[in-house]
């Protein structure tokens, strides 16, 4: 038998059947106060309390979700990302998150401001549409792009502001917010190389700058 | 399930306008077992017309509960697991002490010299009914309607005292439209010559009067879509119109039924001073604002309110949640969609029994 070295593991646990989530699930820290914003069900707050004892919190607009979220025991309030957040007292939470959801605002810039307004830090997840897979669909098939990132027709498609990993570092810029840690995932992996061209998803820890 | 209510009298109690009120008696029913820690009961109350049968079937009535399919055995508020309280609010006719009692003093009935009292004052006998089961926190307190701002007042008043609330189709304050239909309502009854001043004990009630007010009642009740469902344009027993003020319409039937069946059941003065402690109720009074009003909350909140529901709309149960956000209250919120108008919430059992046993359960947990 021979002694095994170690390896460097490049793969990320899938929590909940995401790899995002899996990001988010080491990212926070336990015994915080977290708002996940478009929160669905309420599957990764409830995993948050349970694993990690937070106090969770969610926006979700559909009320079947809602519903379904106040079921299973989370705090959950049925309204709209772009308009429920000013009633907030500035710093409220520690973690506000935003997975896949960025993209489906309708302000996304003032929503980023104010996810740091009245969290400490913010997570952003989402999909970076700079893909290779996305770049080829439109150059080849001269199409809005369907891949399995962006899988609606661009009539039904929930996402109205689409973005790349480039775009979102030149807001973040222009914000004047801080990068605290980037991650991106490809294939369930995490990745560094070229990640504008070759992440699948990007998941983004900042804060506001000032502090 | 065979429930019995039961009366505590307590010898006085100080009143919101400054009166006192001796002695004092509340009735109130019981479903379940007090655990050992008195740490699981739920004190359950009533809309307007409501009272403390909230559940099981009366041995007096052999009638079920006004929420009985909301609370028992494996339903929303499981009485395997809470000890639910449910007790009739003072100003009340059937059981606590409404201007239909006796004034000691006089040996009369109160009539209209029974004290103006208010949200406040009811939920104060309620907490003097908790004291006296020697219950501390009180799990949930809950209501639909003007049990909703019961809850409330609880939340604001006895932050302490209660670990969670469930307002359900209420509002933190009455709007001028919702103190009109109440005073349509207090008009109808006291147009009634039969009403006399209030002092009709000895003689016949305002009958007339009462129906007409509980005739508009039933109508803000509804949604224009739940009436169509229900009665359209049919007419009542005839194939063509009688062309004279007899019953034609369907719905004109169903109106005075209810009208007329209320009348059995209610007395008349508890209807002008119950709608009365409904319009004077305001948290936002006192306070500057609803936000400051809930300041001391402390208990985690599950609001839900009604699409249909146009005499308590969504949006005044969204002011409580963003005054509740505002104080970065453990609140959640849902819009139930439903044709039943104000009426769902004692109607829409299946999808208010997720939210609340859920709700109801990650409470007790975190709790113990």
């Amino acid at each position: 038998m021979t002694a095994q070295v170690p390896k460097p593991q490049p793969f990320v646990r899938e929590l909940l059947g995401r790899s995002d989530y899996a990001i988010i699930g080491e990212i926070v820290e336990p015994g915080s106060k977290v708002l996940d914003l478009g929160c669905g069900d309420g599957d990764l707050l409830q995993w948050l309390a349970e694993n990690k004892g937070v106090d969770a919190r969610g926006v979700e607009i559909s009320s079947a979700k809602v519903q379904r979220a106040i079921a299973r025991g989370v705090s959950v309030y049925q309204g709209d990302i772009d308009e429920g957040l000013a009633d907030y007292p500035d710093g409220a939470f520690d973690y506000v998150i935003l997975s896949q959801t960025l993209q489906e605002t309708h302000h996304p810039r003032t929503v980023l401001r104010e996810m740091l307004r009245i969290g400490r830090r913010a997570i952003v997840a989402f999909p970076n549409f700079g893909h290779w897979r996305m770049r080829l669909s439109l150059l080849f098939g001269g199409r809005a792009p369907i891949t399995k990132l962006f899988p609606h027709t661009w009539f039904d498609s929930p996402n109205i502001h689409i973005l790349t990993v480039q775009d979102f570092e030149e807001l973040v810029t222009l914000e004047g917010i801080r990068v605290e840690r980037r991650y991106f995932l490809s294939a369930g992996r995490k990745m560094n190389f070229r990640p504008n061209l070759l992440a699948e998803t990007a998941v983004y820890l900042v804060s506001a700058s000032s502090r | 399930m065979i429930v019995e209510s039961n009366v505590v009298r307590f010898d006085c109690m100080p009143l919101d306008n400054g009166a006192t009120l001796a002695p004092v008696e509340v009735a109130y029913e019981t479903y379940g077992e007090l655990n050992a820690r008195k740490s699981n009961a739920i004190l359950v109350l009533h809309a307007f017309s409501g009272d403390a049968h909230a559940a099981g079937i009366s041995h007096v009535t052999g009638k079920p509960g006004w929420w009985d399919n909301m609370i028992g055995p494996g339903k929303a508020f499981d009485t395997n697991r809470y000890f639910v309280i449910c007790a009739n609010v003072l100003g009340g006719c059937r059981g606590s002490t409404g201007p239909a009692s006796i004034n000691p003093a006089t040996g009369c009935p109160y009539a209209m010299t029974f004290p103006v009292i208010t949200i406040g004052d009811m939920v104060r006998l309620q907490k003097m009914l908790i004291d006296s089961m020697g219950i501390e926190r009180l799990l949930c307190v809950s209501g639909g309607s003007m049990g909703g701002m019961q809850a409330l007042e609880w939340a604001v008043s006895y932050p302490d005292r209660v670990v969670s609330a469930i307002p359900i189709a209420c509002t933190t304050r009455h709007s001028a439209q919702q103190i009109a239909f109440n005073e349509v309502g207090r008009q109808a009854i006291m147009a009634d010559p039969d009403w006399n001043d209030g002092n009709y004990y000895s003689d016949k009630p305002p009958a007339r009067g009462l129906a007409v007010a509980r005739m508009v009642g039933h109508i803000t009740y509804m949604s224009d879509d739940s009436m169509r469902e229900k009665f359209g344009r049919r007419l009542r027993g005839k194939e063509n119109f009688g062309y004279d003020f007899d019953v034609d319409f369907e719905v004109e039937s169903y109106l005075r039924y209810r009208g007329s069946e209320f009348v059995n059941r209610f007395d008349a003065n508890s209807y002008l001073y119950i709608t009365k402690a409904m319009d004077y109720f305001d948290l936002v009074n006192g306070h500057g604002s609803l936000a400051a009003a809930f300041e001391t909350a402390r208990a985690r909140f599950l609001v839900i309110s009604f699409s249909s529901d146009w005499l308590y709309p969504s949006y005044q149960s969204q002011e409580i949640v963003r005054a509740l956000r505002a104080r970065n209250c453990d609140v959640a919120y849902v819009e139930l969609q439903s044709n039943y108008g104000h009426d769902a919430f004692l109607v829409d059992v299946a999808e208010q029994t997720d939210l609340i046993r859920g709700f109801l359960a990650s409470t007790y947990e975190k709790a113990q």
